[in-house]
């Protein structure tokens, strides 16, 4: 058997099997196949890592979410190493406890479950909290009165009350009352609000939950203000004073109690890992109850802790940026600097978006180029030379970052994403470039690997592909064998019709 | 700005990239054999052992420290090239004519010291010229003085000519001359005159510069009609019989005329460009596929394989319009 006819086989057979997968899971497993029929159901894994004091029983008690304000929780998923694990409920609020009599080295604690909001509503109504004055030393009574009576002066309403209260509390340079209280409270702009209005008899208490971010891997938990004003609750956002419930955040428990108590250990930290999918509910719900059953899903991505689901999601992009350079290099003709560079410079753009990374490449590789230019005189041997582009490149984004800040443009900052050692090889490949070959060659090679650098991002952009890569990674072996199939081909690139044109005119 | 469509460059046999890097490169060509035509100085010591013809080497610099031998090793000479063993485009190429008591001068007037000739060294063996910025090593040889025939089609350069062989057969050749604008390199898309040869005879067919067909020498304008290279069945010999030297199936040779040794290997290339098609207004394709079907199971001398090309690929009919 040729060779040829041994890949053609071998393409076919895995294209055949990734596209027949694929099918399968369509059709048996309910996946859809297009993003935006569905809902956005949030993943939320929680890890609750602790270091043993020694001696002694261990017990961890964590307060079970209480989704609110249209917030479902679809399931619930524990990993106790070990521990002795149990939940269990009391005045109606679910807690989990894991015990063990002892431990000997750090342990972590998962929780994961999911959740979705199935429709914004406001949040429920809850017993008003009871009025407990706060326990204030005398200087910082004294002062917290002044503060309270000036706010009140211009307030009407527990409302108003409030909205000030946060205003003066945020401000760049807090009046000096405020400036004292917040200095004796270590700083700590909560403990000063939650204080100052139980000073002021306004009924507050605190929402703890998470804001919701795509591929977060260490968010911790933050807590909103809800008070009293009349008969309505009102929620701020303490850091902010925003006032109104953030569409992403999830609630996790409402009032005084305590989230996490830990006894028996020390050093603990609660984190989350964050993974948006949109899939229907039904696959969802379906797929929890059947993973262990559908090894066809048990082997899948989904199988894996959130966090590496999150660094996935990126990654099962690359192929289809690889796809469009070979597509660009064999079947097109289109000249690149450097064959994987544009898919880099792609993944980049997609942390930047696409106008402000063109923006920020070209400035950087334009002016690493004129830098370049000089060390050229020096005649350095190659390795330092890099290195010097390197530094230069890193001094670059740094400056590029405090000027465009200090100027408002935040977007600048996004230069981090571009990596700094490819920026530093492209500007050393195309100052020898326009050494050797002359300003055109660069412009022809640097313009070519801009261009599939671009065709890359848009493809990897679509919502479309970034579902298909998550969901159906079995497409990947589909991919593999059009890579396979396009290897091996030997017809004309689109350019040499253009370069060859002349030969239509013999005979 | 017409395309062409690519049936059409089908029939004319057109050898495309894509085909050339799967079909020829990738299944005739052994990767193990890259260096020995990827450095020149492999190459002539190769050349040199199989009593082919090539510029006399009289010194090699491997490193710095050597660098200071230099003036006793040019003591005598004053023609002579400084070149980087694994420079690519005729980079680092250093040519001097002339000696003025302690004074080098270059082709091209220019009058160096030895001091730069020793920088220039230093800069070859730090890897400046070499692709990917590789220590090199320095090659010091005779100058080629070459034929005066073409000092009518050069211009601030030496032209060569390049030789596809495939095999052991040559199947297509072109002469390669500087222009200007092409400072004084023989690389076609520096904008280097190609001349398509006519593999019969030795004759001119076309001249193409930048993609373009010309009749006369942009910088010396003399016509392309009446050149005729001189010993044009050793030149093909000296082309085929690279093959039994570097063990290649799909190279180019790049072979220059001196005006007293006669044709000389240069150098040998395992990735020829496909411009050469264009100089000859013939595909490449279509001649590689003609000479498998000529393969015989019993291998073939270098005089059988010359003499089966200058049959096989003289003048065609479709191409005698100049």
């Amino acid at each position: 058997m040729s060779s040829t006819l041994k890949i053609t086989l071998i393409a076919l057979f895995m294209i055949m099997t990734g596209l027949g997968l694929a099918l399968y899971k369509n059709i048996a497993l309910g996946f859809p196949l297009l993003p935006g029929v569905s809902e956005d159901v949030w993943t939320i894994e929680s890890k609750i890592s602790l270091k043993p004091v020694r001696g002694g029983a261990v017990e961890v008690v964590l307060a079970l979410p209480e989704p609110d304000a249209g917030w479902v929780s679809l399931d619930d998923h524990f990993a106790s190493s070990g521990f002795h694990f149990s939940v269990k409920e009391q005045n109606g609020h679910r807690r989990a406890h894991w015990t063990r009599e002892s431990m000997e080295r750090a342990t972590t604690l998962f929780y994961k479950t999911q959740v979705y909001r199935m429709k914004e509503v406001d949040l429920r109504d809850r017993v008003v909290p009871k009025l407990e004055p706060p326990y204030l030393t005398r200087v910082n009574a004294d002062v917290m009165q002044k503060v309270v009576e000036s706010l009140k002066k211009k307030s009407s309403t527990p409302g108003e009350f409030a909205r000030l209260l946060f205003e003066s509390v945020n401000q760049q340079q807090p009046d000096q009352d405020m400036s004292f209280l917040l200095s004796s409270y270590g700083g700590v702009h909560m403990d000063v609000v939650m204080d100052v209005l139980a000073y002021a008899e306004v009924s507050a208490q605190l929402i703890k939950g998470i804001f919701l971010e795509d591929g977060r891997r260490r968010q911790r938990i933050d807590s909103l203000v809800e008070i009293i004003d009349g008969d309505r609750w009102l929620i701020f956002d303490p850091k902010t004073g925003q006032e109104g419930l953030p569409d992403n955040f999830f609630i996790w428990q409402r009032g005084p109690d305590s989230l996490l108590d830990v006894i028996g250990g020390r050093n603990s930290t609660f984190e989350f890992a964050l993974v948006k999918n949109t899939l229907p509910l039904k696959s969802i719900l379906f797929m929890e109850g059947q993973i262990e059953e559908q090894p066809l899903l048990d082997f899948s991505i989904y199988s894996l802790p959130v966090e590496q689901q999150g660094i996935f999601k990126g990654l099962l992009l690359i192929p289809v940026g690889a796809l469009v350079i070979v597509l660009l290099r064999i079947l097109v003709g289109l000249k690149t600097s450097g064959t994987f560079m544009p898919i880099l410079i792609a993944l980049a753009f997609i942390q930047t978006s696409l106008l402000m990374g063109l923006v920020i490449f070209l400035t950087v590789v334009g002016f690493g180029l004129w830098i370049r230019y000089y060390l050229s005189y020096l005649n350095l041997l190659l390795v330092a030379r890099i290195t010097a582009v390197v530094i230069v490149v890193i001094l670059l984004m740094a400056s590029l970052s405090v000027v465009s800040y200090k100027l408002g443009f935040h977007q600048a900052l996004t230069v981090t994403f571009f990596p700094t050692i490819i920026l530093a090889w492209t500007i050393e490949r195309m100052s020898i470039l326009w050494e050797e070959e002359g300003p055109h060659e660069v412009l022809i090679q640097g313009g070519g690997s801009l261009l599939a650098a671009v065709l890359a991002y848009l493809m990897m952009s679509m919502a479309f592909v970034e579902h298909l890569t998550f969901n159906f990674p079995e497409l990947m072996i589909s991919l593999l064998g059009v890579v396979l199939l396009l290897g091996k081909y030997t017809g004309y690139r689109l350019f040499e019709l253009y370069r060859f044109r002349d030969f239509g005119r013999i005979e | 700005m017409k395309w062409i469509s690519p049936k059409k460059l089908r029939q004319l046999g057109i050898l495309g990239m894509n085909s050339r890097n799967i079909d020829y490169i990738g299944r005739s060509n052994n990767r193990s054999l890259f260096p020995l035509v990827d450095d020149k100085l492999k190459t002539k010591k190769l050349a040199e052992k199989f009593g082919m013809s090539v510029p006399r080497l009289f010194a090699v610099i491997n490193n710095q420290h050597d660098v200071q031998l230099l003036e006793t090793q040019l003591s005598g000479r004053d023609k002579f090239v400084i070149k980087p063993a694994q420079g690519s485009g005729g980079k680092g190429i250093l040519v001097i004519s002339e000696r003025e008591g302690d004074r080098y001068i270059k082709s091209s007037g220019a009058s160096l010291e030895l001091r730069d000739l020793k920088h220039h060294a230093t800069n070859i063996l730090s890897g400046l010229f070499s692709l990917g910025g590789r220590p090199d090593v320095v090659m010091i040889e005779d100058m080629i003085v070459f034929d005066p025939i073409f000092s009518h089609y050069s211009y601030e350069g030496v032209p060569d000519i390049r030789v596809i062989v495939y095999k052991g057969y040559p199947v297509m050749a072109m002469l390669r001359c500087s222009t200007h604008e092409s400072d004084g390199k023989a690389n076609l898309h520096q904008g280097a005159v190609g001349v398509g040869i006519d593999m019969g005879t030795g004759k001119s067919l076309f001249a193409v510069q930048n993609n373009i067909k010309i009749q006369k020498h942009p910088n010396t304008g003399f016509r392309f009609d009446d050149l005729i290279i001189p010993g044009w069945d050793h030149i093909l010999h000296l082309a085929s019989r690279c093959y039994e030297m570097v063990g290649l199936g799909y190279f180019g040779a790049d072979i220059v005329l001196d005006k007293n040794k006669g044709p000389m290997i240069l150098e040998l290339n395992a990735r020829p460009g496909l411009a050469i098609q264009v100089a000859n207004q013939a595909g490449l394709a279509k001649r590689l596929k003609l000479v498998d079907q000529h393969i015989l199971p019993t291998p073939r001398d270098v005089d059988e394989r010359v003499a089966l090309s200058k049959q096989l690929f003289a003048k065609e009919q479709a191409a005698i319009n100049v």
